[in-house]
This record gives C-alpha cells, structure tokens and sequence, in this order.
C-alpha cells in the first residue's frame, strides 16, 4: 500500500549535502511507489528555478558539454518526470517573492504554510530537513 | 489535532535580513492548524532573554524599519498558546542567568528532552 511523505526543505542550491539526501530519498520513496510532498521554504524555492544554467569548469579545463552537470532544477524535473504523478512540489510564496525566484519548471505550484499544515494532517510521516 | 514540538537550535540565521526568525514565524503560522510547541535549545536560547535595546541597522543611508524583536515574537507565540521551552543546560552554558528571561518560558533538562519527546506526535528539528 502506498504511503505519503511530506518533506520540507529550506537549502539553497549548492550550499549544503542535505539538498542531495532530500532528492536520494525523495527518488528513493517514488521508486518504491509511494507519494512525495516536497514543500520548499526560503531558500529551497531556489532549487527549481527554470533561469539556472550549467557553466564549464575552468579548473578541470572542462567544457559545459564535458561538465554534463545537472543543475538542481534538473533533477527536480527528472523527479518529477519519473514520479508518474506521485511527486507535489509547492514552492513558499512569500519566500519566493523576496527571493525574486518566481520563474520556475513545469512541476511545482505556489503554496504557503496552510499547504504544509494540511499536508502534515494527511501524510503517513513528515521529515522537515533544515538549513544552517 | 497533531501535536508538534519545534525544537530551534540555530539562533540568528538571517534574522536582520528576514526581520523574523523564520521558524519562529513557520510555527506561528502552523499554530492555526496544529498543536504546536517550541523548545529552544543551542544559541537560540537567548531568544527567551529580555531585550530592552535593539541597536538599527544603518546601511548606505537606508534603515532597516523593523529590527527583529526575538523576545517580543517569543511572547507574541506563548500569547497564542504555544508553549515555549529552553534547554536549561544551554542557558548555563552561555552564562545566561534565568532572571534575564521573559516569563512564561520554561526550562527543560537534558535528562528530560525523552519524556518531553514523548508528549508529541512529531518532533521537527530545524
């Protein structure tokens, strides 16, 4: 029987191996087939910004084809393309604005803490992953 | 209702920028739907330490309108009934003393962090 996971995140992109774990359990939980609820607070808002772009590696003396660096925005859309309906994505709103991240992937909506309360109220378990 | 205990470890992250602590907020905003709970522990034990002077931030000639005021949003959260708690040890730790507190805030021992656990339906560490 499918379950339901809520998680929340607040990283931004590139900062902190806790935004890896988030997306190696999130892939985890939909590949065993159950539903995933990211909720993205300050900072995590960033992750699915659409404008991100991959850039060479002047210290490997690498290219941007050679990088073939995903971006986190990338694999928040192979999350979803993979999720077969099972992944909700909802972006905090006030945390969006003052970050000017509005222009995300195809996927997430624009939410606020009331989405989190109710998707508390109706997962099996929730696991809210914090920034420092 | 579901039961939450918000266990705030990191005091001050962005606080200026944000004008709030951010969990401080979250729980505020959740306390409509949930039992909510909050137990400061680490540096954001001095959220519970009463602030009579809060100096402006001046910067290029632009101030800051509204300087976060932990203790007041502390209280501001105990008034909507969430109770709030420290780690006594932390306090001690910094050498904090328990006059300097706001009321209403009360102490937990480490030895007492597995009961107050118990006592919810989820624990949210941020």
């Amino acid at each position: 029987m499918p379950k339901t996971l809520t998680v929340l995140l607040m990283d931004p992109p590139y900062e902190d191996e806790r935004t890896t774990t988030a997306f190696r359990i999130t892939d985890a939980a939909l590949g065993k087939g159950h539903n995933v609820r990211v909720f993205a607070y300050e900072g995590a808002v960033s992750l699915t910004m659409a404008d991100q772009a991959p850039h060479p590696n002047p210290v490997k003396g690498t290219s941007v084809d050679d990088e073939r660096h995903p971006t986190t925005k990338d694999w928040a859309s192979a999350l979803f393309g993979s999720a077969d309906g099972r992944l909700e994505w909802i972006n905090c709103g006030l945390c969006v604005d003052e970050r000017g991240a509005g222009n995300w992937i195809e996927g997430p909506r624009r939410g606020g803490p009331a989405d989190f309360t109710a998707w508390v109220k109706s997962s099996d378990a929730t696991l809210v992953i914090p920034t420092h | 209702m579901t039961k939450v205990l918000s266990v705030l470890s990191d005091g001050y992250r962005a606080t200026v920028e944000e004008q709030d602590d951010t969990v401080l907020w979250f729980t505020s905003m959740c306390a409509k739907e949930l039992d909510m709970a909050v137990l400061l522990e680490s540096d954001a034990v001095n959220y519970a330490v009463q602030t009579d002077d809060v100096a402006d931030l001046n910067l290029g000639g632009r101030k800051a309108a509204d300087v976060p005021r932990l203790d007041r949003d502390v209280d501001a959260l105990m008034a909507k009934g969430v109770a709030v708690s420290y780690l006594a040890e932390d306090l001690i730790a910094r050498g904090i003393d328990e006059s300097r507190l706001i009321d209403g805030v009360k102490p937990v021992a480490r030895a007492e962090l597995p009961a107050l656990f118990e006592q919810f339906d989820q624990i949210w560490h941020w």
